[in-house]
């Protein structure tokens, strides 16, 4: 009886002391963080939640509370006193003011620091940079803001898989407005981006094949401070992945020329939300030819872009017959590892000859394919050995088959001599 | 006629028994005689000499089926990585100027020990251990 | 002149060791001659297949390396870099399905033909552990190239052997070397396959020639019913032997035939952490055994339908070995001998069995 006594009297007094010792943290750690959210257990009570509110959104995550962000006194059970203004409380902000709203915490560092050392905070400030931004100060009350992309109840860190702005969801999320062609009409703006994005090499490998390496819209555009890139910025914003083809590109006198034309860098030739994968025929004189929109028959650029066409293809072709022919060694299963490695060689010369087209020099681009021809003649070769070398072995079978033949027949005629005899 | 019969046939069979036998034998010497490569290496490879490799520069080295990028650092010690991006398969290079691994196809970077520091590459670069034998270099897998 | 130099060796050898017995079964030994002669020559092919695959593995052990990191790569490394590699290995694997093949029918002739019957016992008992071996020699064999498929038929396999009662557990892990099929399990599977499974196979295999030898070949009951004067024989040698070196290389050349137009793939290396690939089945031969363990049902009354099964196929083959001392009374009104009767009902079971399990 009595130690019963003094483990309930122990439980009690340690349970106590936890609980406190508990609170104290939360309290040291959040000082907005009521005992009590009222706001939360009354609107649930009452089925009034914003929506896409989720207990996961990464700022209920933090500990903080609806009156964190709109203000009141959670402590209070009084409708009156929780929502008076003179608490604090401000409701549903009004859609111009969001970016103030959300930047009364996210453009103070020292605010932000204590969740995030290295959060940017110049995300309000870029915002008004840009043209949804501009809008919205203009009182353009249709244009995307703070919400519009990151929703406002059930927001997620931009890594989260289930944030809107998480990199697989960007192109649908900007595409909720950029994709209603009634509302982009006011603007002069087109609402297939989406559609020909999906159908572009950028949108097949973000969208088809989840390759989180491939730009979504912002990669190009800029998140808070989204924009078109202007036209000296395209050669750039291609160039941070292709950075080779900026290189040689920006060193031609093409370029000079293009900004001079108004011409618009890349885009000029590779289009923008629809790229596609290159082709060789972008280059020379044909019918699909890039080139000849602006050089005619006889001018250095036609020659070059001849030349060059000329060259890619031809290292192209010989690839090819490579690759078909180290898959015919595979197939019969003889050695293809060294066939194999000549092959991985000469798809980086290809791929480099490709690249050099932004040279528009025929001499750089020869230098290459010519090693890259030297490496496939050598596939070609070992691949003929060892093809001839399959072939081979049948005629030596025929061989020793004959050889067999020979003993079976004399055999055979031996025993039936034998047979006779008797 | 009969014994010139059987004359015949026996020496019928003398030619095919040569022939059989060759057929036999041929393919049981050529596989005996050791083919160029000794034996089946796929533990390690041996990436030439040490003195022939200047520091912070780097070659490409067949591994097996797979290529793998050597680099010697400036304060010569030895790196050894699987040269395919992991982002598209592109074969990477070492950045003399930078002291990174960088892939020209997409821009993606890795530091000295692969890990994928910027750009489009998923994951990091596998790693391999390299070791010193007599001032040859020998590359092998992890353990 | 190459003659007379046979002749001066042979006399030299008489002189000194006495080749009276040789020379007397030489000369002596007489097969019988009647229409089912052929299956005479079955036995002989076996033996001739297994020399094969005695010098091919001798051959295969030159470069074969076992071991979990080595064995796949060195078998890729026979079969694309050594010059011939890929002939010995080829001919290796269909040597061992040929002499599996030709066991069996070796065995069913001598089953049909009844020549297990006194006071051939102990011949047709060291043939059944010799086919055992076989059977042995070609599981042991399949995991040592250490491809995906031969991996997960090792484990199925050795599974199997897991569900008798008491031994069946500490069985498994004696053979898998651990509780899974590991590198461990190889180096074990090389060793039988290597050491142990020939050493035991060719005491036996001496026995069972050392019977053939003394007791001569047997003759079927009606050609023993024949008169005297009708009864034909041919001289084993050289006739009879004339005939087996004959069929010997025709087997041989079919065997190359094989091995060049029909290679047996390597496929992937194995992967332990892989999921197992589709359609891994056992051996041909092990397959109507696999087939029918999958048609029990789970439970047969209170016991476990696996090893119902297991426990089946192991009393049946010892009844099996043990045939020679069965005697069952012939009735004078039924058309065929019972055993005979259980023969053909074994046949054809393995033959619906296998071809169930190649088509399910």
């Amino acid at each position: 009886m009595r130690t019963r006594f003094f483990y309930l009297s122990t439980t009690v007094l340690l349970t106590t002391f936890l609980f406190g010792f508990a609170i104290q943290k939360t309290d040291n750690k959040t000082k907005q963080a009521p005992k009590v959210d009222n706001c939360l257990s009354c609107h649930k009570d009452i089925d009034d939640m914003p929506q896409g509110y989720s207990d996961y959104d990464v700022h209920r995550q933090a500990g903080l509370t609806c009156a964190s962000c709109h203000g009141g006194d959670p402590s209070s059970t009084n409708q009156e006193v929780a929502m008076s203004p003179a608490k604090g409380y401000v409701g549903v902000p009004k859609r111009k003011d969001i970016p103030k709203f959300c930047g009364k915490c996210h453009s103070n560092i020292d605010y932000m620091r204590v969740y995030q050392p290295r959060i940017a905070t110049d995300q309000v400030t870029q915002y008004y940079t840009s043209m949804h931004g501009k809008k919205l100060m203009a009182g353009d009350e249709n244009v995307a803001e703070c919400a519009s992309c990151h929703t406002a109840h059930g927001i997620f860190p931009v890594k989260d898989p289930r944030s809107t702005v998480y990199k697989l969801n960007i192109p649908n999320t900007c595409n909720k407005c950029h994709g209603n062609s009634e509302l982009m009409k006011k603007y002069n703006l087109p609402s297939n981006q989406l559609e020909e994005y999906s159908k572009s090499v950028h949108g097949i490998a973000l969208l088809k094949q989840n390759d989180l390496g491939a730009p979504a819209c912002n990669d190009c555009h800029g998140n808070h401070g989204a924009m078109p890139p202007g036209i000296t910025s395209i050669a750039h914003v291609c160039g941070m992945c292709h950075s080779s083809n900026m290189e040689y590109f920006n060193a031609t006198k093409m370029a000079k020329a293009f900004a001079e034309q108004d011409f618009h860098g890349c885009e000029q030739c590779h289009g923008n939300h629809c790229v596609q994968k290159p082709t060789d025929d972008m280059i020379g004189v044909g019918k699909n030819s890039k080139c000849v929109d602006c050089h005619d028959k006889g001018d250095v650029g036609y020659v070059a872009a001849e030349k060059i066409e000329g060259e890619i293809v031809q290292l192209k072709n010989s690839f090819d017959t490579a690759t078909s022919k180290w898959e015919e060694v595979r197939q019969k299963g003889m050695n293809d590892v060294d066939i194999g490695f000549l092959l991985q060689d000469a798809k980086q010369d290809l791929i480099q000859s490709r690249t050099l087209v932004h040279t528009f020099d025929p001499a750089k681009v020869v230098v290459k394919t010519k090693d890259g021809m030297d490496i496939t003649n050598k596939a070609i070769m070992l691949s003929d050995k060892e093809i001839s070398e399959y072939y081979t072995r049948r005629n030596g079978f025929a061989a020793a088959t004959l050889a067999f033949l020979v003993i079976v027949g004399a055999l055979y005629f031996k025993i039936k001599d034998r047979e006779k005899r008797k | 006629m009969k014994i010139n019969r059987r004359k015949f046939l026996n020496s019928i069979l003398g030619i095919g028994g040569i022939g059989g036998i060759l057929s036999i034998f041929y393919p049981i010497v050529s596989y005996l005689i050791p083919p160029k490569m000794a034996e089946p290496k796929v533990n390690s490879v041996k990436a030439g000499m040490t003195s022939d490799f200047a520091a912070n520069s780097y070659k490409i080295v067949k591994f097996g089926r797979k290529p793998v990028i050597l680099i010697k650092t400036v304060d010569n010690q030895y790196k050894a990585l699987s040269a395919s991006c992991t982002h598209l398969d592109c074969i990477v290079q070492y950045k003399s100027d930078t002291k990174q691994i960088w892939c020209a196809c997409h821009n993606g970077i890795y530091d000295l020990n692969g890990r994928n520091i910027s750009g489009p590459p998923p994951r990091p670069l596998e790693q391999y251990d390299v070791k010193i034998v007599k001032d040859e270099i020998v590359i092998t897998k992890m353990g | 002149m190459l003659k007379n130099i046979g002749s001066k060796i042979v006399s030299s050898i008489d002189e000194r060791y006495d080749l009276t017995p040789v020379r007397n079964l030489l000369q002596h030994k007489k097969v019988p001659e009647h229409r089912h002669s052929v299956w005479y020559y079955m036995g002989g092919v076996t033996l001739f297949l297994f020399i094969v695959q005695l010098l091919t593995g001798i051959l295969l052990l030159l470069y074969y390396r076992p071991g979990e990191d080595s064995a796949y790569e060195s078998v890729r490394f026979i079969v694309t870099e050594v010059k011939f590699g890929w002939l010995i290995r080829n001919v290796h694997s269909w040597s061992a399905n040929l002499l599996v093949l030709f066991a069996f029918v070796h065995m069913f002739s001598v089953f049909f033909s009844k020549a297990y019957e006194k006071p051939r016992e102990l011949t047709w008992i060291t043939g059944f552990i010799i086919l055992v071996f076989s059977l042995a020699f070609g599981f042991s064999g399949y995991l040592l190239p250490w491809n995906e498929l031969a991996f997960f038929a090792t484990k199925v396999g050795t599974d199997i052997v897991g569900v008798v009662p008491v031994i069946g557990q500490p069985l498994k892990v004696l053979l898998r070397g651990g509780e899974d099929v590991t590198g461990a399990t190889l180096s074990r599977f090389f060793g039988i396959h290597v050491a142990i499974l020939p050493a035991i196979f060719t005491f036996f295999l001496a026995l069972h020639l050392l019977f053939i030898q003394r007791q001569g070949m047997h003759e079927p009951e009606e050609f023993k019913n024949l008169p005297e004067e009708k009864k034909k024989y041919i001289p084993f040698f050289p006739d009879f032997a004339l005939k087996d070196f004959l069929l010997w290389v025709v087997v041989f050349n079919v065997l190359i035939f094989l091995a060049l137009y029909f290679p047996w793939e390597l496929g992937n290396k194995a992967d332990a952490f892989a999921s197992a690939p589709k359609g891994i089945r056992p051996e041909w031969y092990f397959m109507f055994m696999f087939q029918s363990l999958k048609f029990l049902p789970a439970h047969i009354l209170f016991i476990e339908g696996e090893l119902l099964g297991v426990l089946f196929f192991g009393v049946a083959g010892f009844i099996w070995m043990l045939v020679p001392y069965i005697k069952i009374k012939h009735r004078s009104g039924w058309k065929f001998q019972p055993l005979t009767l259980i023969g053909i009902f074994v046949v054809i079971f393995i033959v619906i069995m296998t071809v169930l399990g190649y088509l399910l």
